[in-house]
Parts: C-alpha cells; sequence; structure tokens
C-alpha cells in the first residue's frame, strides 16, 4: 500500500521534470528539470529496494547522484560556453546542427 | 665426320695420311691480308708511304705461304695416292689368297709393281673393283672446322676446306694480288684517298682468300658479299664524280640481284643436300654425288645459284656492270677481272661442281642452262669488244667473253679446262690490264685509244712487249697458255666427235667456241693496233675533233670513259702533257712476271697425247687440281684433238688477217686516222645498223634504264599509288571512320546512358534520401528530447503491453 505513494511521487516528479526539458527555454532551467527526472528515478529505486528489503536500491541510487553531479558540471561548462559565445543561455537560439 | 677421318677408317691399317700444316690452317690465307687491311686503315698514315709496305708484305707473305701450301698439297695427294695404292695391293693379295685361282694374276702384278701407272690400270681392269681405286685414287679435301655456334641442333660451323682447286685459286689470287699491290705504289701514287685504297686491296683480297677456302655455305655467302662490297669501295674510289659513283652502284646492285638466287640456292642446298641440315660444301657435294638427293631440288638450286653466277661473274644478261666497274682504278681493275671478284662466280660453280652436274645433268643432257649462258655471253662480250674506244673497256668485255667460255666449258663437263682456262685467263688478263693501266699512265691519264693512242710501240718498249704477248695468249695462238686452255675448251665441247672422251657433244657450241676465238683474235689485233702502232695521236687535235662527235650514243660509256683516272693526274704527273714515255720499275716489273707466267702456264697441263714429253709432266693440273674422291662427280677428260686445235687457231689467223688487212687500209689514209673514211658502217645500211646496235651494248642499259626502271618509275610507281590512295588508303580511311562510328555510339549509349545513368542514380537518390532526412535534423535540442522521450515512451508502452 505505502510502495503506490512513492511511486505517484516519484512519476510526479518525473513528469514535472520532463515537461522542464521540453519546455523551459533557459538551458540551467532544463538542467535543473534533467535532476528532477534522476531524483525521480532515484526515489523509485530507493521505494522498490526498501520493499524488497535488500540494499540494492539505495548503493544504485548513491551511483545515479554521483552521475548526475558529472553530468550537472559538465552540462553547466556548455552552458557557461554557450553563454560567453553568444551572450545568451536561450536554447531556442542554439540550432547550429540543423540540417 | 670429317673426310680425312673417313678415309682412314675405310682404308684400315692403311697408314694415315696427314696434311701438311698450311693446308690443316688455311684459315691464315685470308687472315694474313685482313690484318694487313686492320693495321693500313687505322694506322696506315701514320706508316711511312702511307702504309702501302704493309699491304705489298701481307701479300707477299701469303703468296709465299701459298706455294708452300701448293707443295704441301702435291706432297699430301702423293701420299695420299701411295696409301691408296698399298691398300689396293693388300686387296689384292687377300682376294688372290682366298680363291688361289688369280694367284698368277697377283704375280704379275707384283712384277709389274714398278712399272708406269698406265699399265697398272691395265693390269687392274682384269682384276675388278678394286682397280678403279687406284686408277681414281681419292685424294681426301683437308677440312678444319669448329662450332661457331649452334641453334636447334643445327651446327654453324666456321672452318677451312682445302683441296686442289683451292690450292690452284690461292696461288693464283695471291700472286695477282702482290703484283697489283706492287703496281699501285706507283699508279695511285699521290692519291688522296692513297691509304684508304691499299686498305680496301687487301680486304678484298682477304674476302676473295675466305671465299676460297670456304668449308660452309654459310662462310662462302658471307665472304661473296665481302667481295661484293669491296668492289663497290674500289670501284668507286675516286667517286667525287658522278659517273664512277654510278658505276660503283650499279655493280653493286646487279650483283645483288644475283645474290638473291644466290641466298635461294643455298637454302634450297641446305634443306635438301645431305643428310639432314648441313651447312659443309663436302657434305652437300658427297649427297649430291651418292645420288640420294632428289632431282628437281638440285635443278631448282642450280638455275638459282646461276643467277648468282650470271651477275658475278658477268654474264649476259647481267654483264653490264662489268664494263661500268672500268670506272674504278686500273689496277683494281686488273684485280677484279683476273682473280678476285669475277672468277668468284665460276669458282663457286667449280667447288658445287656435283650440284650443277646433277641439278643440270652435265652429263646427260644433250643441252643445258649454263652452257647457253655461257655461249651468248661469250658471243655478246666478243661482238662488243669491238665498238670500244676506251682500251679498258674492250679488255672489260673481253673479259666477259672469256667468263662466257669458262662457264660454257663447266657447262660441257669440261671441268678441268674451264678451271684450267681460269688460271692462264688470270695471268694474260691481268697482264694486260696492268698493260692499259701502264699506257694510260703514259698518255695523260686517258683510256681513249682513238683519241690519245698509237705509236707507243717504240716509246714503251716494256708494255708494248707484255701488252703484246698478253694479246697473243687472249687471242690463243700456240706457245702461250691462252691457247692451250681454250683448246681444252673447245675439245670439251665434244662437238662433231673431234676430240674424244668429252661429256656431250655440243656441236653448236663447238661453233660458237670457234667464232669467238676469231672474234678475240680480231679485236685484240684492233685495240693492238690502236694502241702501239701507227703514230702518236695525244696532243694532236686534228683527227679527234669529229671522232667526239658521234660519240654520245655510249650514253654511260663515254663519261667514263674521259673522265676515270683523271684524278691521279694531280699528284705525281711532272710530265703533264709529254711525250708518253715508259713507265717506271713498279708497272713495268709486275707486267714482266705476268707476261712470263703467261708463257709458262702452258706447262701447267701439258694434253696427254704429247707422249715426247716425260709422263710425270703430263697433265699435271688436272691430276693435281682436279678433286678426286666421294665429292666430285666422275667426268671424263677430253683428248687434246688437233683437229680442233687447227681449226681454232686458223679462225684466230684469219680474223686477225682480216683485221691486219683493214688497219693497213686505215694507215694508207693517214698517220693519224683510226677508222676508214669510207668503211662498211657508212656504206652499207645493214652493217651501219649492227654497229649502232653494239655502240649501243644491244640496248641492255636502255632496256634495264629506259624499260625496266622507266616503267617501275612511272607506269608502276604511278599505279601502285593509285592502288596506294584508293584501295589502301581506302581501307585504311573506312576502318577509321566505321570505329569512330561506333565509338561515338559506344560512348551515347553505353557511357552516357548506362554508366553514367548509374552513377548519377545512385547520386541522386542519396541526395533525395538525404532531403528527405535533414527536416529532422532541427538542431533544437528539446526537439530531439521530445523525441526521445517520445520514443521512450513508446517503447514503455509497448514492454507493458507485451508483458501482460
Amino acid at each position: 500500500m505505502w510502495l503506490n505513494q512513492f511511486l505517484l511521487v516519484g512519476a510526479a516528479l518525473f513528469c514535472i521534470g520532463v515537461y522542464g526539458v521540453l519546455a523551459r527555454r533557459n538551458g540551467v532551467m532544463v538542467l535543473m528539470s534533467i535532476e528532477l527526472i534522476l531524483n525521480a528515478v532515484n526515489i523509485n529505486l530507493i521505494a522498490f529496494g526498501a520493499f524488497n528489503g535488500t540494499i540494492a536500491g539505495q548503493v544504485f541510487a548513491l551511483f545515479v547522484i554521483a552521475v548526475a553531479a558529472a553530468e550537472v558540471g559538465v552540462g553547466l561548462a556548455i552552458v557557461l560556453a554557450i553563454y560567453r559565445n553568444r551572450s545568451t543561455i536561450d536554447l531556442e537560439t542554439a540550432n547550429l546542427m540543423k540540417g | 665426320m670429317s673426310p680425312t677421318l673417313t678415309f682412314a677408317a675405310e682404308s684400315g691399317e692403311a697408314a694415315v695420311v696427314t696434311a701438311g700444316w698450311l693446308l690443316r690452317n688455311a684459315w691464315i690465307f685470308p687472315a694474313i691480308p685482313f690484318c694487313s687491311f686492320l693495321i693500313t686503315l687505322f694506322f696506315g698514315k701514320r706508316l711511312p708511304q702511307r702504309g702501302s709496305p704493309v699491304g705489298v708484305a701481307a701479300l707477299a707473305l701469303t703468296f709465299v705461304l701459298g706455294l708452300a701450301a701448293a707443295g704441301q698439297w702435291i706432297s699430301y695427294s702423293n701420299r695420299s695416292e701411295d696409301a691408296a695404292h698399298a691398300e689396293t695391293e693388300h686387296a689384292l693379295v687377300g682376294a688372290s689368297a682366298g680363291t688361289g685361282e688369280s694367284a698368277a694374276a697377283t704375280a704379275a702384278e707384283d712384277d709389274r709393281g714398278a712399272t708406269t701407272e698406265e699399265e697398272d690400270g691395265e693390269v687392274h681392269t682384269q682384276v675388278g673393283e678394286a682397280a678403279d681405286e687406284e686408277e681414281h685414287a681419292s685424294v681426301a679435301p683437308v677440312e678444319s672446322t669448329r662450332t661457331w655456334w649452334q641453334s636447334g641442333g643445327i651446327h654453324f660451323e666456321v672452318g677451312t676446306l682445302v683441296d686442289g682447286l683451292a690450292i690452284m685459286m690461292i696461288f693464283v689470287v695471291s700472286l695477282v694480288s702482290l703484283l697489283v699491290h706492287i703496281y699501285s705504289t706507283d699508279y695511285v701514287h699521290g692519291d688522296i684517298r692513297y691509304t684508304h685504297y691499299f686498305a680496301f686491296l687487301s680486304l678484298f683480297t682477304a674476302s676473295m682468300l675466305g671465299l676460297i677456302v670456304s668449308q660452309g655455305i654459310v662462310q662462302f655467302i658471307t665472304c661473296w658479299e665481302l667481295v661484293g662490297l669491296c668492289s663497290f669501295a674500289l670501284i668507286g674510289h675516286w667517286w667525287e664524280e658522278q659517273a664512277n659513283s654510278d658505276a660503283a652502284l650499279k655493280a653493286f646492285l646487279t650483283n645483288r640481284v644475283g645474290d638473291m638466287g644466290l641466298l635461294i640456292g643455298m637454302i634450297v642446298l641446305f634443306f635438301t643436300a645431305g643428310d639432314g641440315r648441313t651447312f659443309s660444301i663436302v657434305s652437300i657435294n658427297q649427297a649430291v654425288v651418292s645420288g640420294t638427293v632428289s632431282h628437281t631440288a638440285m635443278t631448282v638450286a642450280a638455275l638459282c645459284l646461276l643467277a648468282a653466277v650470271m651477275s658475278k661473274s658477268g654474264q649476259f644478261f647481267l654483264h653490264t656492270w662489268l664494263p661500268d666497274a672500268m670506272a674504278g682504278p686500273t689496277p683494281v681493275s686488273a684485280l677484279i677481272h683476273a682473280a678476285t671478284m669475277v672468277v668468284a662466280g665460276v669458282y663457286m660453280v667449280a667447288r658445287l661442281y656435283p650440284v650443277f652436274w646433277d641439278g643440270l645433268s652435265i652429263a646427260g643432257s644433250s643441252f643445258n642452262m649454263m652452257v647457253l649462258v655461257g655461249a651468248v655471253t661469250t658471243l655478246v662480250g666478243g661482238s662488243l669488244a669491238f665498238v670500244q674506244r676506251d682500251i679498258k673497256r674492250v679488255l672489260a668485255y673481253s673479259t666477259v667473253s672469256q667468263l662466257g667460255y669458262m662457264v660454257m666449258a663447266l657447262g660441257c663437263g669440261a671441268w678441268t679446262a674451264a678451271v684450267f682456262h681460269l688460271f692462264t685467263h688470270a695471268f694474260f688478263k691481268a697482264c694486260l690490264f696492268l698493260g692499259s693501266g701502264s699506257v694510260s699512265h703514259a698518255c695523260n691519264h686517258s683510256f681513249d685509244m682513238k683519241k690519245d693512242m698509237g705509236g707507243l710501240r717504240k716509246r714503251m718498249p716494256i708494255t708494248h712487249a707484255t701488252f703484246l704477248i698478253g694479246t697473243l695468249a687472249l687471242a690463243g695462238f700456240p706457245l702461250f697458255a691462252g691457247f692451250w686452255s681454250k683448246d681444252e675448251i673447245l675439245a670439251g665441247t665434244g662437238g662433231f666427235n673431234l676430240a674424244e672422251g668429252a661429256n656431250g657433244s655440243y656441236h653448236v657450241f663447238l661453233v660458237i667456241g670457234l667464232l669467238t676465238a676469231g672474234m678475240t683474235a680480231a679485236y685484240m689485233t684492233r685495240c693492238y693496233w690502236l694502241t702501239f702502232l701507227g703514230e702518236w695521236r695525244g696532243g694532236h687535235d686534228h683527227d679527234t675533233g669529229h671522232d667526239t662527235g658521234h660519240q654520245p650514243a655510249m650514253a654511260v660509256g663515254a663519261a667514263v670513259a674521259t673522265g676515270h683516272d683523271a684524278h691521279a693526274a694531280g699528284g705525281h704527273d711532272a710530265h703533264g702533257h709529254g711525250e708518253p714515255h715508259e713507265s717506271g720499275p713498279r708497272i713495268t716489273g709486275p707486267l714482266v712476271v705476268l707476261a712470263t707466267l703467261t708463257f709458262l702456264a702452258t706447262f701447267a697441263n701439258i694434253p696427254e697425247k704429247f707422249s715426247f714429253i716425260p709422263e710425270g709432266w703430263r697433265l699435271r693440273f688436272e691430276h693435281y687440281v682436279e678433286p678426286r674422291g666421294d665429292y666430285f662427280p666422275t667426268i671424263s677428260h677430253a683428248e687434246f684433238a688437233p683437229a680442233v686445235a687447227a681449226l681454232s687457231l686458223a679462225m684466230a689467223a684469219i680474223f686477225s688477217g682480216v683485221a691486219i688487212i683493214y688497219y693497213r687500209k686505215v694507215r694508207a689514209q693517214g698517220a693519224y686516222a683510226t677508222e676508214l673514211a669510207h668503211g662498211p658502217t657508212t656504206r652499207n645500211a645493214l652493217a651501219a645498223a649492227g654497229y649502232r646496235v653494239l655502240e649501243n651494248k644491244f640496248y641492255l642499259d636502255w632496256l634495264y634504264q629506259g624499260v625496266i626502271v622507266a616503267f617501275i618509275k612511272g607506269p608502276l610507281a604511278r599505279g601502285i599509288d593509285r592502288f596506294n590512295q584508293v584501295v589502301l588508303d581506302g581501307i585504311v580511311d573506312g576502318a577509321g571512320i566505321n570505329s569512330r562510328k561506333a565509338g561515338d555510339l559506344l560512348y551515347r549509349y553505353v557511357d552516357q546512358a548506362v554508366v553514367d545513368g548509374a552513377v548519377n542514380a545512385s547520386g541522386l537518390g542519396a541526395s533525395e534520401t538525404g532531403g528527405m532526412l535533414r527536416r529532422f535534423q532541427t538542431g533544437r535540442i528539446q526537439q530531439y528530447a521530445a523525441l526521445m522521450f517520445g520514443a521512450a515512451a513508446l517503447l514503455a508502452g509497448v514492454l507493458v503491453i507485451a508483458v501482460q
């Protein structure tokens, strides 16, 4: 019964994150939304781990947090580089790869 | 296997007869003059007297060695006979011991062992086969060969073949060449190409000697061509004048015509004669003699080779180069006519006699090609000699005529007579040519008898005496060699059964021979008279003006007659236009030697019938020169016939008598007259026409130049040009046009449509696909993310459905 609440929270967080990734034009906001998605996944992992009585979910969540930290580092560096080049971090304008 | 070995094997225990060193190493004869050629050519100009002593010394050495070789050959020949004799004795003893019955005969044989050959022969005929062998005790030729290279199992050999014929030729060639060398040191003294001249004189001699000792036909052809090359170089010695250079070219090109025959004939011999393929002259001859060779093949070979003989030995109708070859220096003419060039053809017939014997059926037929060619030549040459003004041309046509005699004799089967005539002719013709050179040397280098000569008898006593001896020998008066050799030939024709032992009976050709003998006497009388009797006409203009007027008919000849030898005038001629006087010792010396030999050569072949002369002195020429053995056909020899001798002498006497009467009349007209003012040619239309024909040399040059060459240059060349333009060019152009059309079609339908179509289509396809796909590439990261999430949701949906 209590697992559902956690999964629902996770799903809600995921949806907010997806919305943020797709809808926000600010690069930093997009990165933050990705963090929301990752944390939604973390909640699920930990919930399932507690549900099954194993520690594997929590260990995996730790890995995700570590990878997410590295990802934010790289992501913010890219955003900073874009800002320096274009004086904006609006993702709508960053379409150099248009075919 | 060399014949020497065969001989030794056959004779069993009979001692092997070893030939002398010179006979086994006959390469030395061509080698010495060849070395002289190289030395003279490369170092001559730095040597004293510009190199001529080298040639003289080399030829002197060759001549001495030639004499030594002749001695060795006689010794070898005698020992071979002794060995055969001993073997026959042995066989006889064996046979009689076996039967017992013929013991008496053997005893008789033993008793008569030391008696003469004739009696031996009689005894042996009773015993049978063995007797033949002694009567014609075979003397193997001395062969030494070395393989040059081999290809496909065929050995190309070089080597030497020495027998009596070769020894005789070596003697003649080296002697005449030596005398010509000595003579030339004076004659061409001061010439611009003195050294070059001597170098080629030596090479000429070397090639002729190489031809003589050739062992195989390849070597023979090589030397044959070398002889032709040297004659070209020497005839054109004074090439600055167009006429001389033309004469050299004419000699060379005319000889090329015959050389084709030589090549073809030799190739036929190579493939048909002998067991398998052989180049060896002896093997070819043996095969032909043994009768294993197809007669047809031999006929073809003999006819082809006859073409070569016709060109080289100046036989009708390829003789036209020979008189023009007078453009060369006189000593060269002597060398060409007496020893080297023109006798090469006769020598080839003599050397390959079995081929001609079998191919032309010399003994069996009443008629053959060779005797006809010889007879026509001898008549043509003899008649043309009458109308020449140029003393050398008279002698040149005389050579043509005498060569015709030799070829006729060979065609009749009178081998020995022909070769003997070659031998004697070499001496008196060289004597006459060198004599004419001496005369022209004195007469301001002119050869024109009518214009510049006459009355030289007292002024040039030595030249006169030797020339007279040569004339008498050529005309066939007894005591001189020419009489005996000519008589042998006439007897050899066997006409009207006047002579016994001839191989055939050629009545017509005996008549032609006699006629020519008379003509020879007449034209030589004319020549002698115009040159030596009467008054000297040189330096006088009164008689020469109208003479040159009717001269242009002689076309080629006239230019040569006045042009040649003119170059020599510059160097040494201090006397210029002075009175003629006797030449120096280096010119008269050779003349005296040759005149003496003209007399001595008589004794080389004394007829068998002259029984007052010891046995060992008679028929020595026939005995040592004629090959005896399995490489030579068995020929019979015509006996000396007093009737024939008397007839030929009578002909000579009558004809020269007529000539003398004519010139006595001429002299009655005036001291400087050279012909009758109202002679037969002006009174009789037929005689005038005949004279015109002769003066135009039977229109042969006109035929060659005006008809054959003109036809080739004119209509034939134009026709071929048209053929070339229309047919050949048409084919080539058509091929070009059609291939261009084919290329065009290929380009349009295959290259453009198929190949380019495929390439363009693949490119276009890639471009189209790319155009469609580019719309997804917006570059907007959020769109990518949306796609990713959409796809993930889709996958998740699918997963959920699939799991359920």
